[in-house]
């Protein structure tokens, strides 16, 4: 079981050790050798297998009536169709506005919550992993677990940091109770705690610490996949870099793939090669980051980016031009029809109210859901989509035209819809 | 205490110094009794914010951020809290102010906007009813109907879609963006010439965060108040302050004009600050450095410069005098305007020669 070892360790990165230990005990570190150990955005690997692979998962959850028979009236449709593969050792990052369902996904894949539909397939088999009973699940449950938000409440405060990161060991009877203690004092050294503090209780943590008990505890099975709910969000700006950096040593030794869930697009855009943006319980768009962050297609995407207060403006002074999304986000339980984003959307015409845009993939490793869609300022000015659909400008059906089949599944293909040529090309 | 009130009457009689600025503070320090002796939250602190301008206050929870701004409301318990030093708005001294006119000045020359809007507003009053006391308290001679007609017109001015029916409802019923906008309206409500925005976004996702921004902005052009911006956002503080205070242990390490702070930063926990955050439009050769440890315990702060055992430039300064020497809040190389507490003798090329290349590559040439 313990394939994680402890000499590997020994140059531990500065970060995590200089954290803890009392300023005089430790010689001084420069800026450079810091620096050198400082951490550069991840990089995608194109090749990589998934561990995760997710196609068209739905969650509704049932709004009952008040009264004596609590009859169903509506659902909240919180994740609605969704589908992405989260690749073995890399990381995908999951953004949206609160209440567009992205946590709820992350609690989907650790199974808190069964699925309406759609499949998950993890894993080296790929089972799915979807409406597996309990009891089936329990051995794959180690696999993937889940560091939570707010390192102040997750963790209970009666128990000790012993019992709390080896609580997992116990539950699925990893190892023996004698040797419970040993391999909690190594995690403890792993994310960067003293390993004698086994036995204080959260309390004594400050939020950074306490973060890093969270993410030995979900080390402590050797997880194929973390699903991190926003992690450092609850933290200090400068302990935030420090969890982050813990968490890419982490990726890096031991292969674990993340589901980043964050709401704070610079810190996924440094931590995610891949990054899918989620708007009211759809994917709106998903593609590598250079993509993501360089040529967005969506306008949702580009108008989150361009919300994002930028530390360069300093130099040039005043505010950013920046697009103006009007309103808050519509209620989950009534959507609007066609695109969920059209009635917050400069771009939106006749055909984004009647026909949803199919999420297409429209580069190497690029998908869009919108039928505008075009680089900032370069949007056409009729629907790409409609030949493929086979509707007019309206979005109304053309008699006796066939729309193409169009393949809406978590895979990447080698064939993709060009949106300059409105045709499909090879790589 | 009472010679200071009368001055401040004289002061404020007289009309007051014309070319001071709107808040000035003075030496604020401010210390809590605790079960483990005095906690000095506050240390020295200096600043000053003219009408129509904005100023940034950045620095990690724990720093005096919040503790210096509820001083210039005159929040903190006078009978526990020991405040001295000077802060005077519009002339007026604050410190030692009677609780009474201190009240007269609180909502209606200063007015303060809380991070957590769900928590500042009651939940059992409708929005309208709290901005129509808000109104009522500073006009004694208004009507309910006047109060209530203010109120309607704020929520408008603030952008909230229908403020003649949303000014029934209670604060459960508007979504996180239109309650921190209801609390911008509380706060305007009297036309107040410094507001004080206490984190006024970090609980709000981006595209409402730009939204709660912009309005900041317009209503400050509008009303040409003076604000202060409390938050840890560097980005936020970039396209919105003028002035920026880098506040560390409850001490200004930093203090200039927005542009010198961030584009030649000379202190280097501003250094960290800039190094730990990762950017959105960064080169992806950047890298991310995070100040090592942990923010320091106000009840036995560091020796010397407070951020010493955290700091990693510190081998640069001959001798301890880092560890033995708190360092004075001097102009650096760049001019008068920009003061930094730090012993570094060149901290310029120190910045441009070794942190810049990690942090920016593609501004070194530029500079």
């Amino acid at each position: 079981m313990s394939d994680l070892n402890l000499d590997k360790f020994e140059d531990r990165p500065a970060t995590a050790e200089v954290s803890e230990t009392p300023t005089d005990r430790r010689e001084q570190i420069s800026f450079a050798d810091l620096a050198a150990k400082g951490h550069k955005p991840a990089t995608l690997d194109v090749n990589a297998k998934p561990v995760l692979s997710v196609d068209n998962l739905k969650m509704y959850f049932p709004v009952k009536s008040s009264g004596l028979l609590r009859r169903t009236v509506g659902y909240v449709q919180a994740v609605d169709g969704i589908s992405f593969q989260v690749p073995s050792g890399g990381s995908l990052g999951l953004v949206g506005e609160s209440g567009c369902g992205k946590s709820t996904t992350g609690r989907l894949i650790t199974r808190l919550y069964t699925p309406t539909a759609g499949t998950m397939k993890f894993g080296d088999i790929q089972e799915d992993i979807a409406h597996m009973s309990p009891r089936k699940l329990k051995p794959l449950r180690r696999n993937v677990q889940m560091i939570f938000q707010d390192p102040y409440t997750s963790l209970n405060p009666r128990h000790t940091v012993g019992a709390i990161v080896g609580a997992p060991l116990s539950v699925h009877n990893v190892v023996p109770k004698n040797k419970i203690l040993p391999r909690v004092q190594e995690l403890l050294e792993v994310v960067g705690l003293n390993p004698e503090h086994y036995n204080r209780y959260p309390n004594e943590f400050s939020g950074g610490q306490r973060q890093r008990i969270g993410i030995a505890r979900a080390l402590t099975l050797n997880p194929k996949l973390l699903v991190a709910d926003e992690p450092v969000s609850a933290l200090d700006v400068s302990i935030q870099a420090q969890v982050i950096n813990l968490l890419q040593d982490l990726q890096r030794e031991f292969d674990i793939a993340f589901l980043f869930i964050a709401h704070d697009l610079a810190v996924v855009r440094h931590f995610c090669p891949e990054v899918a943006v989620m708007y009211l319980g759809k994917i709106v768009e998903i593609a590598d980051r250079e993509t993501i962050y360089g040529r967005a297609h969506h306008p949702y995407t580009q108008a989150l980016l361009s919300a994002v207060p930028d530390v360069k403006q300093a130099a040039i002074g005043g505010r950013r031009e920046r697009i103006r999304l009007e309103g808050d986000v519509p209620s989950p339980i009534n959507p609007p029809s066609g695109c969920r984003f059209r009635t917050r959307c400069s771009l939106a015409q006749e055909i984004c109210a009647k026909v949803e845009p199919p999420l297409l993939q429209i580069g190497p490793r690029h998908k869009v859901a919108c039928h505008f869609a075009g680089e900032l300022g370069h949007h056409p000015q009729t629907p790409v989509t409609k030949e493929l659909l086979g509707v007019d400008d309206q979005g109304s059906p053309v008699p006796g035209s066939t729309p193409t089949p169009v393949e809406l599944g978590p895979t990447w293909s080698d064939r993709w819809f060009d949106v300059k040529s409105k045709t499909m090309v090879s790589a | 205490m009472t010679e200071q009130t009368s001055t401040s009457t004289a002061s404020l009689r007289a009309g007051a110094d014309p070319d001071e600025a709107y808040l000035v503070v003075d030496d604020l320090t401010v210390t809590f009794p605790t079960e483990d002796g005095p906690l000095t939250a506050v240390s020295d602190l200096s600043y000053s914010v003219e009408l129509g301008k904005t100023l940034g206050i950045v620095g990690e929870s724990g720093s005096g951020k919040s503790v210096s701004s509820m001083a210039v409301l005159g929040l903190h318990d006078t009978k526990s809290a020991k405040i001295s030093g000077s802060i005077r708005i519009g002339g007026t001294e604050v410190v030692g102010l009677s609780e009474a006119r201190m009240r007269k000045l609180r909502g209606n020359q200063v007015a303060m906007i809380f991070q957590d809007a769900l928590a500042a507003l009651h939940p059992f009053y409708k929005i309208g009813g709290q901005l129509a006391e808000a109104y009522l308290v500073h006009h004694p001679n208004a009507s309910k109907r006047d109060a209530r007609r203010k109120a309607v017109e704020m929520l408008d001015r603030v952008g909230i879609p229908q403020p003649d029916r949303r000014v029934d409802d209670f604060p459960h019923q508007f979504s996180g963006g239109m309650r921190q906008r209801a609390m911008i309206a509380m706060g305007l409500i009297n036309d107040p010439s410094l507001l004080i925005a206490d984190e006024p976004t970090t609980a709000l996702d981006v595209t409402v965060q730009a939204q709660i921004l912009d309005l900041l902005q317009d209503l400050q052009r509008e009303f040409n108040s003076a604000v202060i911006i409390i938050t840890h956002d560097l980005g936020v503080i970039a396209e919105m302050a003028d002035d920026v205070l880098v506040m560390y242990a409850g001490r200004c390490v930093e203090y200039g004009p927005g542009k010198e702070i961030l584009t030649h930063p000379e202190m280097p926990y501003t250094w960290g600050l800039l190094s730990s955050v990762p950017d959105v439009t960064a080169d992806t050769n950047a890298r991310l450095i995070p100040i090592p440890g942990n923010p320091p315990s106000l009840l036995s702060p560091p020796s010397g410069c407070q951020f010493h055992p955290r700091c990693l430039h510190r081998d640069k300064v001959p001798g301890d005098l880092c560890r033995t020497e708190l360092p004075a809040l001097l102009p650096g190389s760049r001019g008068a305007g920009h003061v930094k507490r730090c012993h570094l003798a060149n901290p310029d090329e120190v910045y441009r020669a070794e942190v810049l290349p990690e942090i920016a590559p593609e501004l070194v040439e530029e500079n």
